[in-house]
């Protein structure tokens, strides 16, 4: 029997049509637009000024606060401007342009191909090298790792816990990258488990894609204390509290994080970026990007530099196909759908989907027929017909007793819906807006 | 403007599941009781059934366009269902016009008046069949015999359903084993060679519509064995404190509105519990309310009062019993 | 009598009889003293219990007058001076003279002028699109067209146009609660204060963006170029991050910016049209 979580949880269509394809790389483009928020919390501050040289890996701007994250650049090149551009949500924030001049990396960086195996550096060092380099949570979340790594006092971390599982349809960057960088990624696993101080590990992989649960079960021999597990094929396996319900069977509580479990999830992606930037001294500055969608001519994963524009994958993958009514920045079940490809891409771009205009419409809004198969699909058990009512009618502090903001906002139910209601756009709304209040009753 | 980018939050995918696929689910789900109604009660079953889905969906029709002046959604198939279901609850030989009444007080009392689909707090089939039997008791009491495609409609020759013969029987004082050989075997019962409304005769046309139901994830398992398993255990413990003034628990089962209403009437979406715990507590009251009904009160059949009396208790079971959430209990950290 | 009908009589009378003597001491025991005034007052108010007072309803409103030393800050918009002269006779106190408001919408980026960019297909509420990216146009200040506002008035004093897809105020039924400036999520709505005949001048934009960016997401933006400033004589136009804006209480209504203003960004409402000058005229103001 696969593990998997008990409750709720739905199965949309796959559509790994990039499973097989394997990771190149994208040529750096012209010029790049580095956003200086990449990141959870506070946005990075600019060190460079207009018209600098800066090399491919240099920091180009500093995390402000213990929350935050250093930025650095992902080509070498003249500083053209430091200015807003439009991002993913189409509102402005601001970025470093730079206009590239060939491909110079920092002397730091080790560029051999060859993989180095010793951890050399000590738990707090890695802390702090991950710190530098910039590492963040590249499953989407892009919460700054180091502060993940850092466990406060009064808490206990007896395991880690690795994200293999990749639940979205479509996107493929996760596998593709265990079933290449497989070593390297146990390399980054061993590092973490040494900068947390555990001895145990656990690698969730979703059974669709058993290449890489065998190529990962078998290098994971050579490692001492991790292990790979092949979980059932549900939506949403990959979040947190899920992935550690069915691994280890502890029910994080409401309001609280997985450290309160004395669990902590990282993504195989961060696994494999924090082996780069302690084994060879590289920040992260590229990832993989699955760029795929059913009318693109070449679909594929290419590692990608930050700052690159949306478009430029785009070309690399055949053009933009005339039919496409929609380009979401993410998984279809929790990505943000675009209205223009210039945005650039970020440490949290997973992948790029482009969907056929026939696939782009939402179904027509038709009244609640209490069918309950949204409460069914919740994987946290939350009642959303009637958080939406509560939201809808303005009743927030019946919302927040309803517990509202347990919502992961993975989408299950809006996806449910056989009367094709938008409760999770409400249900959104409803979060926001009791944080809010609630933020102002602390106030007082 | 085609070329256009959409943009809208997440999720940009949806499941296939529509309000339409669901009921007309529950419609072909149906057409095995249809069939075996038609089987038994001939012309008269044809009669009831067009008549009553016809004027469910007139009704629904009307109301939206000339009263409410609102967009029509008789394509989404419930009104269908509730016609359907009206029919089955009734005699094969009822005359056309009390149907008509009768389906005016389902969809333009109990549905259309609280708001139209997914507003309305009772059953709109019980309660147009309620309704009937208050108001036409003797027609909506006198049960055609079944002769097959033979039976006539309004001419229809009328018997004891195996409930009333029970009811009676005990009434008058005769024993339990005595009244058993009057009425159909259980196997009749099952196969639906015994009096009753047309839907309910036949157990093992609504059994299958049931495993549908459950395979198309139409409906989930809890109400409908809340409700069996109910009647079962307290028909087996009257049976076994007294069998000569008690019918066993295959008779409950099988005799009556059970099946149909365990099945298809309680299982309304709009009008039970959202919560699997809230459902398991609904099937439950039902169950115990219909036995109740039955052993002790006036009618020889009490499924469509229960349903009504425990409609009247979802409102209260959706806020008071909720589904336990994710991570809702660490006492200890 | 027969015997039930008498015991009948007896034993129902005594049950009232002990309710109502129940009854007197727990309603003695739990009074609530209320000043009176209170409930004089909350007669005067409209029973609307819209909320544009700033409290929540007409009896809260109602309490806190009494309470209140002077009238200072509280205003009900819907009854308006009338209603506040009634209350203050009541309560001996003095009725601040306010100005009445009406609702106005700062931006005017139709179809027309405001090109769309994308096409929005989630829930049709301003809020949710507000949160989720700068809206179908590339004004991230303008309006979202989803019907908050509408929703959100009580005195249906607001319809959406389908032509030019913003809310329209119907000056007769705005009451100035400001139920719909609350509900706005871009803050677009603003409370004016009324002149005769309904007649208006406002800057219909909000867009707080450099001309350049301004001008390219819609055809009437105000480009913050500063030349209404210039031509008004009364100090009523002032420019800030990009935008301007007109303070209602000073302007006299000469429309002087509204033909200054390159872009047309400021409208005129409920005037006469303009009578063209006569030939001679022009040639005289041409020496």
């Amino acid at each position: 029997m696969l593990k998997t979580f008990p409750l709720g949880g739905i199965h949309p269509p796959e559509n790994k049509l990039t499973a097989n394809i394997a990771i190149k790389y994208l040529s750096v483009p012209e010029s790049v637009t580095i956003p200086v928020s990449q990141h959870i919390g506070a946005p990075a501050t600019v060190i460079v000024n207009k018209d600098d040289y800066v090399k491919t890996g240099q920091v180009i701007a500093t995390g402000k606060g213990f929350v935050s994250a250093n930025i650095h650049s992902s080509v070498s090149g003249k500083v053209t401007k430091i200015d807003a551009i439009i991002d993913t949500t189409g509102y402005k924030q601001t970025a470093v342009f730079i206009d590239v001049e060939g491909d110079e990396w920092i002397e730091t960086i080790d560029r051999t191909s060859e993989i180095v195996t010793d951890i050399k550096l000590s738990s707090e060092e890695i802390t702090k090298r991950c710190l530098e380099s910039g590492i963040v949570g590249l499953g989407g979340a892009t919460f700054p790792s180091h502060v993940k790594l850092t466990v406060p006092e009064g808490k206990k971390c007896n395991i880690l816990i690795i994200n293999g599982v990749e639940c979205e349809p479509f996107l493929t960057s996760d596998h593709r990258l265990m079933l290449e960088r497989g070593e390297e990624v146990l390399i980054g696993v061993s590092i973490l488990m040494k900068a947390l101080k555990v001895d145990t590990a656990k690698i969730g992989i979703e059974n669709n894609k058993p290449d890489a649960i065998a190529h990962l079960s078998k290098l994971a021999t050579a490692f001492q204390g991790i292990t790979v597990h092949p979980l059932k094929v549900k939506y949403p396996q990959g979040a947190e509290k899920q992935l550690i319900k069915a691994l280890i069977n502890r029910e994080v509580p409401s309001g609280h994080l997985p450290l309160d479990v004395g669990a902590v999830v990282h993504n195989v992606g961060t696994a494999y970026a924090v082996y780069e930037a302690v084994q060879k001294n590289k920040p992260l500055f590229e990832r993989v990007v699955t760029i795929t969608g059913k009318s693109l001519a070449s679909p594929g994963n290419y590692f990608v530099r930050t700052g690159t524009p949306v478009n430029k994958l785009i070309e690399a993958a055949g053009g933009l196909p005339d039919d496409t009514g929609k380009i979401v920045n993410g998984g279809p079940m929790m990505g943000k759908a675009l209205n223009n490809t210039d945005v650039p891409v970020v440490k949290g771009t997973s992948g790029i989907i482009l969907f056929p205009s026939n696939e782009s419409e939402r179904a027509a809004i038709n009244p609640c027929i209490r069918c309950a198969k949204c409460i069914s699909a919740c994987a946290l058990n939350l009642e959303p017909y009637l958080l939406m009512t509560l939201v809808e009618k303005g009743l927030f502090e019946r919302a927040e007793h309803e517990r509202i903001t347990d919502c992961m906002e993975c989408g299950s139910c809006s996806y449910i819906c056989p009367a094709g209601r938008p409760l999770l756009d409400y249900i959104r709304l409803g979060k926001s807006t009791v944080i809010k209040i609630a933020r102002q009753r602390n106030m007082k | 403007m085609s070329n256009l980018l959409n943009i809208s939050p997440s999720p940009h995918a949806h499941g296939k599941e529509t309000t339409k696929k669901l009921m007309y689910g529950v419609v072909l789900a149906l057409m095995p009781a249809l069939f075996t109604s038609v089987f038994y009660f001939g012309i008269g079953a044809i009669i009831v059934t067009a008549t009553s889905v016809v004027s469910c969906m007139l009704v629904e029709f009307l109301i939206q366009k000339y009263i409410l002046k609102k967009p029509l959604s008789i394509n989404d198939g419930s009104a269908l269902v509730t016609g359907l279901l009206l029919a089955f609850n009734l005699p094969s030989n009822i005359p056309v016009y009390i149907i008509i009444i009768g389906s005016i007080v389902a969809i333009g009392m109990a549905k259309m008046t609280f708001g139209g689909l997914g507003n309305n707090p009772f059953n709109p089939a019980l309660v147009g069949r309620v309704f009937m039997l208050i108001s036409f008791p003797v027609q909506m009491t006198s049960w055609p015999v079944s002769a097959g495609l033979k039976t006539g409609y309004i001419d229809a020759v009328t018997g004891p359903t195996p409930l009333s013969l029970i009811k009676e029987g005990i009434k008058n004082g005769e024993s339990v084993s005595n009244l058993m050989e009057k009425i159909p075997t259980s196997l009749n019962m099952f196969l639906g060679e015994m009096g009753g409304s047309m839907g309910e005769v036949a157990a093992v046309a609504l059994l299958i519509g049931l495993a549908y139901l459950l395979y198309k994830k139409i409906i989930t398992w809890h109400i409908p064995v809340s409700i069996i398993g109910t009647i079962a255990v307290f028909s087996t413990i009257l049976w076994l404190i007294n069998p000569e003034s008690n019918a066993n628990p295959m008779f409950h089962i099988l005799a009556g509105g059970v099946l149909l209403g365990a099945i298809f009437m309680a299982t309304d979406y709009v009008t039970s519990p959202m919560s699997p715990k809230a459902m398991i507590i609904y099937g439950c009251g039902i169950g115990l309310l219909t036995i109740i009904i039955r052993v002790y009160g006036a009618y020889p059949e009490g499924v469509s009062f229960a349903i009504l009396i425990m409609n009247a208790f979802v409102p209260l079971m959706n806020t008071y019993i909720k589904p336990k959430a994710f991570g809702e209990e660490v006492k200890n950290g | 009598m027969s015997p039930t009908i008498l015991i009948t009589i007896i034993s129902l009378s005594l049950l009232a009889l002990t309710a109502s003597i129940i009854l007197y001491f727990v309603a003695q025991k739990f009074k609530v003293f209320e000043d009176p005034r209170i409930d004089e007052i909350q007669d005067v108010l409209p029973a609307a219990n819209c909320g544009g007072c700033g409290f929540a309803g007409c009896r809260n409103f109602a309490e806190a007058l009494v309470k209140a030393d002077t009238f200072e800050g509280l205003n009900c918009p819907v009854g308006g001076s009338e209603v506040m002269e009634q209350a203050a006779k009541i309560l001996g106190k003095e009725a601040p003279v306010v100005d009445p408001l009406v609702a106005v919408l700062l931006c005017n980026g139709t179809p027309e002028y405001r090109q769309r960019s994308s096409r929005y297909d989630g829930a049709k509420d301003c809020r949710i699109t507000h949160n989720l990216y700068i809206g179908e146009t590339d004004c991230s200040y303008g309006c979202l067209g989803n019907g908050d506002c509408v929703r959100a008035c009580a005195f249906d004093a607001m319809y959406m146009d389908a032509t030019t897809e913003l809310p329209v105020i119907i000056d007769d039924k705005c009451v100035a609660c400001g139920a719909c400036v609350k509900a706005c999520p871009r803050d677009i709505l603003e409370l004016r204060k009324k002149a005769k005949k309904d007649r208006k001048i406002y800057v219909a934009c909000s867009n707080c963006d450099k001309g350049g960016p301004a001008r390219r997401a819609c055809k009437v933006a105000c480009i913050g170029c500063g030349k209404c400033v210039k031509v008004c004589n009364f100090d009523a136009i002032t420019i800030e991050n990009n935008l301007a804006y007109i303070d209602a209480t000073k302007c006299t209504f000469c429309r002087k910016c509204v033909t200054e203003c390159p872009t047309n960004a400021i409208i005129e409402l409920n005037f006469p049209p303009r009578k063209p000058l006569p030939e001679v005229q022009t040639e005289t103001a041409n020496e």
